[in-house]
This record gives C-alpha cells, structure tokens and sequence, in this order.
C-alpha cells in the first residue's frame, strides 16, 4: 500500500531511506526498489504506485504530454458524510498531486504512439466520478478520431458514491466509449493493477481487446465483505487474484511490471499489423500486386451486387439496410 | 446584532428541518420501492404486454431466474421484453434470488437483444433489483464482464430501447438493462450506485446510518430527473404502486407508448447515434473555460 511509502517520505532524510515490503516483511533500501519499479525485490510484491510514477514506468522517456487536466471535480449533489465531498477532494489532491483519479494524455510505449489513460487508487480510491468519465471519454474519442491505440491502466475501488447515479452512469458513459473506439477499429489494451474492483471492471475495462493484469492483483465485481454478507460463502484463499482469474479464462496474460511496457508495446504493433502496417518478415507490405487488385475490386464489385436491394424494412420505417446502421461518425 | 444573531440562528434552524424532511421523504421512498407488495416486472409484463411468450436461457449453461424475458405484443407490435424479477412471498424470492441476476441472466438479456436487433423489435426492460448477485460463483463466472457486454450490446443497438425503472434500481445490475433511448422511472423507484447501507457502511463505518446516505445520495425520480440521469417521472397512485397496481401499470403503459412513438420516428442510426450521445452527456464537471 502506498501508505507504507508516505510512512518512508516522512520518516528519515533523503538518504539511508529504507523500505518493507508489506507481503514479506524484509527491508530494502528504498533506491533500490524504486529502481526495481517498486516491486519487493524479495518475494516481487508488486506495491502499488501512483499514476505519474505509472506513466513514467510505461511511457518511453518525455514523450507523456498530459490534456484534459483542467477538467474540475464539481459536488453535482452537494454531498456530505462525515465530510464534504470538496473536502475530500481537495485532500485527496494535496497527498496525491491529481486533480483528479486518472491522469490521461499522449505517449509513445516502446515506440509505438497510442492516448495512454492512467487511474490513481491514491486519489480517493481511483473511483470512478464525472471527470474520470469525462477524461476516459475524450481519450477514447480522440484515440478514435486519431487512430492511436487507448492505453488504460486501470486501478480503482469502483465507482465515486459522492456522485451518488450520476458516478454509476459513468459506467455506461464509458461502455460507450469503447463503442466508439471499436467502431472505429481502433486497439483499446487495459491494464488491470491492484486493485481493480466494483464498477470500473464492470465497465470499460472488460471490453478492452486485451486485458491483462499485474501479479497478485485483486480484481473483482462484489467484494468479499459484500459476498460474506450477502450469501455467507466461504471464499477460496485465491479469490480475485489475477492468477485465479488467469485460471478462469478472464484475463489474456498476468505481466510482471518488468516485462510490462514491451508487452503493451507489441500488443499494440500486433493489434496495427495487420496488412496496412510493416511487420516482422514482411518485405513490401504496401504494395499490391496489379493482379490481386483487380481480383479484389472484381470480388468487391461481386459482393456488392449480391446485397443490392436486401435492405429490410427497420423499426420506425427509417429504410436503412440492416449493414448501414453498424458503424456510425465517431 | 441580537436580532442578526436570532435570524441566524432560524435560518440554521430552518436548514436543519429541510434536511430532516427530505431524509424523511427519501428515506420512505426506498421503503415503498423495497415494499413486497409493489408490482413486478411479471405484473408489468401481464398489464403491459399481450401474448407473452417467456423465453428461458442463456444458451450457454443456464436459466437465471432473476431476469424474465420474452416476445409479445405491446399496443399492436411485437417486442422484447425482459427485466429483473423479484418475487413476493419469501419462497418466490428466494427462487428469483431477490431479483439479483448473476453472468447467466445478463447473458440472457444480451442474447434477447440480439433476437431484438436481427428481427428488428423494440426492446422495453423494467429495472427492478437490488443489484448483481454477489456469489463467488457470480463472480467466477465472469460477472464484471457480463455487466459490461450487456451494457454494449445496449448501447450498440439501433432498435428502440426504453428503460423503465419500477423499484429498486441498485447499482451496475440495474444499469446493465438501462442503457437505454429513453429512462422512464416510476415515483416510488431509486436508482443509486451502492444500496443506503453499503454507502453508510463504507462512508459512515455504520450501516445504520442508511437514511442518511440514502439522503445524500439522492436516488429517487424527482431528484435524478434535474440531473439528466433519467428522462420522466411516472406518477403512481397514492400511497404507492402497491395500493393500485392497475393504475401504475396504467400509467406505466401510457409513458412507455409515447416514448416508443417518439423512438419510431428516428432511422436505426439515429437512435443509436442519440443514445451514445445521451450517455456522453451524463456527468457534472467544471474548469471548461480554463486554458487547455
């Protein structure tokens, strides 16, 4: 937990900092875990980091440049609990250094462009409100408009319950923007870190096109508690772990943060390789012979022929054939 | 400055009688929206739809009991129909799982959907449950990511699709059957994304401070229709949908026709071009006019 680092930074000088490792216990000296990307270099708990520290780890070297960062948290409710909820902000901005729980921009990783979307569970837990949906929205969007790849690092509690419906609409506010993106055909990879739970996972980040997670992360919809309240099951020792949902078939791969950004980064020359792009083996990718285009316009001119005049008659008499309606501007 | 001191002191006064009112009113709709007797998603269908034809299964493992669906007739066109169902007496509910759907019964709605989109029906969905089922098993079977794909196979239809939420409306179980056209939301309804006594549970650290969360988090019809997180209130008899559940339905019946006829007169494409729109549009956040 990042609580253990706070501890750490207040503690002793910049010097002789040491660090434990939560999991095993041992102590290291603080530099050498930050180089190890904060993973114990004992028993390789992966501690959970911040999203600048994220971007930094993922992002090749200045090639981040932030947007959406003036988007502001409003209290649409004017909600209070044992505080106000623009209380809660604004601690949440003086320890975590956010405006907000995702931080959103562009980036290279390991060369290969994409918009990269980062959540920070040490803002207010990572919940999902207004202004992460928003950001999630236009990153998605301007992937799309853009055709860069949307990178999301995902990494939250769930939705904001000071938002009260208007946090839980962000769910389908950002459902719809991976419409967007698949309309447009364009690569969406999530990365899932501890922990990644309740309505985020519910969301966006199951309907990437690839979805992996880092070790030992907890990822689930209904949490323990509730699921001991609710139905008083036992719950297997493994429960939520990424490994357990490897298992299960609910994630493509668990990656170390070690071996992270090469991953994402051939996800993506993967996702973008095929035809269009110069791939590995491939000698003259863009040029195609004068006799297979002409089989393919022969084939194309073929096909459409055969579906002329097979338009059915829609709902509401809107006359649009069944196809058109598939993918609409983003 | 004594007289200052004393309006002060009557505004406060004032302030705190409004708060204890509204936590009053709040508090008493989650009650009627909990209340046994309100009718279900299978009295809506009875009043609403004629001919139903209920169909089962998830086509891959399954019937889940909580969600019902099916074809019929509603005024003179056939259409999908499906939503939660909860039961009334103890072994009804506890055969519905209290309406809390788990992977198979979203399954099933995104299945119905399909059925919907390639014969080109409208859907009409009614939301009444207090949330997902949380089970280890649920969540084994991939609970977050049914949620999800319900909700894309909502958003990503160019049929009508209206959301009628008729009693508890808890959380991303109840949003993944209203990623809708139009949101129609009976008076007695709420919509919230935690239940008042996990919200208290979580940011009270007491479950009994449920009344107070549920004022605070504003769930129901009146309070949500300002935010544009619903499209209309429907009235309901007095004393709520339970005292006269023909005359909700009536009600019921009335809105989700004007709404369908609204729906008909738009292409496919439009209306799923309107729907994505109205869910952009869903969020409170300031600093536009800041420099980017």
């Amino acid at each position: 937990m990042s609580v253990t680092v706070e501890i750490e930074r207040r503690g002793n000088g910049p010097q002789d900092r040491r660090w434990t490792c939560p999991a095993c216990r041992t102590e290291h000296d603080h530099a050498a875990v930050r180089r190890n990307l904060w993973v114990c270099p004992e028993c390789g708990h992966h501690q959970r980091i911040g999203a600048r520290e994220r971007i930094s780890q993922l992002a090749d070297e200045r090639t981040f440049v932030e947007y959406w960062a003036h988007l502001r948290t409003l209290d649409p409710l004017e909600f209070v609990d044992l505080e106000p909820y623009p209380e809660r902000v604004r601690e949440a901005q003086a320890s975590s250094g956010s405006t907000e729980a995702i931080v959103a921009g562009t980036a290279t990783i390991d060369d290969s462009p994409c918009v990269l979307a980062v959540m920070d569970f040490g803002f207010m837990g990572g919940s999902m409100g207004s202004v992460v949906g928003e950001k999630l929205w236009r990153a998605a969007t301007s992937a799309a408009d853009e055709g860069r790849p949307l990178v999301a690092v995902a990494s939250s509690g769930g939705a904001r319950m000071q938002e009260g419906a208007v946090s839980l609409m962000q769910m389908a506010k950002t459902t719809c923007a991976v419409d967007v993106l698949n309309d447009a055909r364009v690569p969406f990879v999530a990365v899932m870190a501890d922990p990644c739970t309740g309505g985020v996972v519910a969301s966006f980040v199951s309907l990437a096109d690839i979805c992996v997670a880092e070790p030992g992360a907890l990822l689930y919809f209904s949490g323990p508690r509730v699921i001991a309240q609710t139905t008083r099951e036992r719950l297997p020792a493994d429960f939520g772990t990424a490994e357990r949902n490897l298992e299960l078939g609910h994630l493509d791969a668990v990656v170390t943060r070690a071996e992270l950004k090469a991953k994402v980064g051939n996800y993506l020359r993967l996702l973008r390789g095929g035809g269009q792009h110069d791939g590995p083996g491939r000698r003259d990718s863009r040029r195609r012979g004068g006799r297979t285009r002409r089989l393919a316009r022969a084939a194309s001119a073929r096909v459409a022929a055969a579906f002329k005049d097979t338009g059915s008659e829609p709902v509401g008499g809107g006359g649009e054939a069944p196809g058109a309606s598939e993918e609409p501007p983003a | 400055m004594n007289l200052s001191e004393e309006a002060e002191r009557l505004q406060e006064l004032l302030k705190s009688r409004r708060h204890e009112r509204r936590r009053h009113d709040t508090w008493l709709t989650v009650q009627i929206a909990r209340n046994k007797d309100r009718p279900r998603t299978s009295d809506y269908i009875g009043y609403l739809i004629e001919g139903f034809e209920e169909l089962k299964g998830d086509r891959l493992r399954a019937d889940d009991r909580a969600v019902l669906g099916g074809l019929g007739w509603f005024d003179g066109r056939a259409v999908v129909v499906l939503g939660h169902q909860k039961g009334r007496t103890l072994d009804e509910q506890t055969r519905h799982s209290f309406g809390m759907a788990r992977p198979e019964g979203y399954r099933k709605a995104q299945r119905l959907f399909a059925l919907a989109e390639r014969h080109r029906l409208a859907v009409l969905t009614f939301v009444d449950t207090p949330g997902a089922f949380p089970g280890v098993a649920a969540e084994e079977g991939g609970q977050a990511r049914a949620i999800a794909e319900t909700m894309l196979a909502m958003a990503r239809l160019s049929v009508p699709v209206i959301a009628t939420l008729i009693g508890e409306g808890g959380s991303g179980g109840a949003l993944a059957f209203a990623v809708a056209d139009r949101v129609l939301m009976q008076e007695n309804a709420t919509y919230s994304v935690i239940s008042p006594e996990g919200c208290a549970a979580i940011l009270w650290r007491d479950a009994e401070f449920a009344p107070q969360a549920a004022e605070a988090m504003r769930p129901t019809a009146s309070q949500l229709l300002p935010l544009g997180v619903i499209d209309r209130v429907i009235e309901e008899p007095r004393g709520g949908a339970h005292q006269n559940p023909e005359a909700a339905a009536r009600r019921v019946h009335e809105a989700i026709g004007e709404a369908l006829t609204e729906l008909e007169e738009l292409t496919p494409r439009e209306r799923r071009l309107l729907r994505r729109e109205r869910f952009r549009k869903l969020g409170v956040w300031g600093g536009e006019g800041a420099p980017v």
